[in-house]
């Protein structure tokens, strides 16, 4: 009894699938049916991205200053290495994904064996760094202060370095009280107090001198529009509100919320994706090493597999420009 | 099919390196870029968008080409299978990025110069 993929019992009978127009094999066609689709949905949320930007041209943070992180270089701005590195990552495993396909044409079961588990540690290094570029995200470095108008006011030294709360604010022994369920008429509790209150912010900042007020405008030079002294104090007095520190669904101390939002989905969507196709890869890998394509005469899954972790890397290339580049 | 045919197949190695050599200076260039940002690329606008981010753009889809041509072996499939395939997303993907960017830019204008106060 041969295996499915390569007799369907439906040779040479036209409306039974049997003949092959475009001299691909059903399982393939259908690998790519779901793949063109799967790339209409990331151009969706990546065009969603850009009407958004587009919206706030003059005033979308700069990925830059957002993702200025690397492993073991605490407090380093090291602008895009990390992502650098991720997206050499994942080209290399697909580079390991395509050698595993290549060797499969030529019935190599060792080196099938081989290159598939090269490509299933680097989906799992990739997955591991979004994790971790995740996490500095949602943490933050520095907070902002937001004001009625829903934007976000940063902080800076004279000469345009950022400054943290934890430098300016002014600790003051005033009792804060978290919302929690049990205090109030119905079982509803307040968000996570912020480490400093509004009041404290502003008395810091009227006490220092040396710092400055940042707003979201870029200027002509797309670098964000620093504030005087006094235009600072202003706009604090009169607009800021609340505390923001890190980035959540709702508000980001990075600017408009929706910054935060894209970042999540986007790049929460091809992870998932990243991990769908390690889980597939591990599923297919185990399947090479008991054999299963060997008897069967023909490595075409891994052929198919191997479809669906190119297009992972495909969107991440297009993620990648789009999301920390341009 | 695939029977016969597996065993055709010659090796594709050496292509393979080369293109990933091609993919790795592309991602080293654009990230050079991207530290560096030339002023003269960031404030020349060419269609309302710096010359920069049309090079990242242009680059990109450099390697999108080299990614679905080379590892996704569109090059060996049949000009049915590859048409329907790239021209599927070329127009669709146009099109959407057209009435999207046009629209977001549309926005943006009327915040700028009518009278609705989005930062109060």
């Amino acid at each position: 009894m041969d295996a499915t993929v390569v007799r369907t019992g439906t040779e040479g009978k036209s409306w039974g699938g049997g003949n092959e127009p475009l001299k691909a094999s059903y399982g393939k066609m259908m690998m790519w049916f779901f793949i063109v689709s799967d790339a209409l949905t990331f151009s969706g949320f990546l065009a969603a991205y850009g009407f958004s930007r587009f919206k706030f041209i003059d005033s979308w943070p700069i990925a830059d200053e957002v993702f200025n992180h690397f492993p073991f270089l605490h407090g380093v701005d090291a602008p895009m290495y990390y992502v650098a590195l991720m997206t050499f990552i994942l080209i290399f495993s697909s580079v390991t994904m395509v050698l595993a396909v290549d060797a499969g044409h030529q019935m190599k079961k060792g080196k099938v064996i081989f290159y598939m588990f090269l490509t299933i540690i680097g989906g799992l290094i990739f997955l591991g760094s979004q994790a971790w570029e995740w996490k500095n995200f949602i943490t933050g470095t520095y907070g902002a202060v937001s004001t009625k108008g829903g934007n976000i006011l940063q902080f800076v030294d004279n000469e345009g370095h950022r400054v943290a709360l934890a430098d300016v604010a002014q600790v003051m022994p005033t009792e804060r009280v978290p919302h929690t369920r049990e205090s109030g008429v119905w079982f509803e509790e307040g968000a996570a107090l912020p480490t400093y209150s509004i009041e404290e912010i502003k008395a810091g900042f009227a006490a220092n001198e040396n710092i400055l007020v940042r707003t979201q405008t870029l200027t002509e030079e797309g670098e964000k529009t620093i504030l005087s002294r006094d235009e600072s104090l202003a706009k604090l007095n009169t607009e800021a509100v609340g505390v923001i520190e890190g980035a959540n669904l709702s508000q980001n101390e990075y600017g408009p919320p929706l910054f935060a939002d894209f970042f999540f989905f986007i790049t929460g969507f091809h992870g998932f994706h990243v991990l769908s196709g390690v889980l597939i890869n591990i599923i297919i890998f185990f399947n090479v090493v008991i054999g299963t394509y060997e008897r069967r005469g023909s490595y075409e899954m891994v052929e198919k597999v191997g479809l669906y972790w190119h297009f992972v890397d495909l969107v991440w290339v297009f993620v990648f420009t789009f999301f920390y580049l341009v | 099919m695939a029977h016969e045919t597996a065993h055709h197949h010659e090796s594709n190695t050496k292509r393979i390196w080369i293109v990933f050599a091609i993919l790795s200076v592309l991602t080293i260039v654009e990230v050079v870029f991207g530290i560096i940002k030339p002023g003269f690329l960031v404030h020349t606008d060419l269609f309302s968008m710096s010359l920069l981010n049309w090079i990242f753009i242009i680059l990109t889809l450099f390697k999108a080409y080299y990614i679905a041509w080379a590892f996704m072996h569109l090059e060996g499939e049949v000009k049915g299978l590859r048409r329907a395939i790239v021209w599927t997303g070329v127009f669709l993907i146009g099109y959407l990025l057209f009435i999207l960017l046009t629209e977001g830019d549309y926005i943006y204008e009327v915040f700028k110069t009518n009278h609705v106060a989005w930062d109060f």
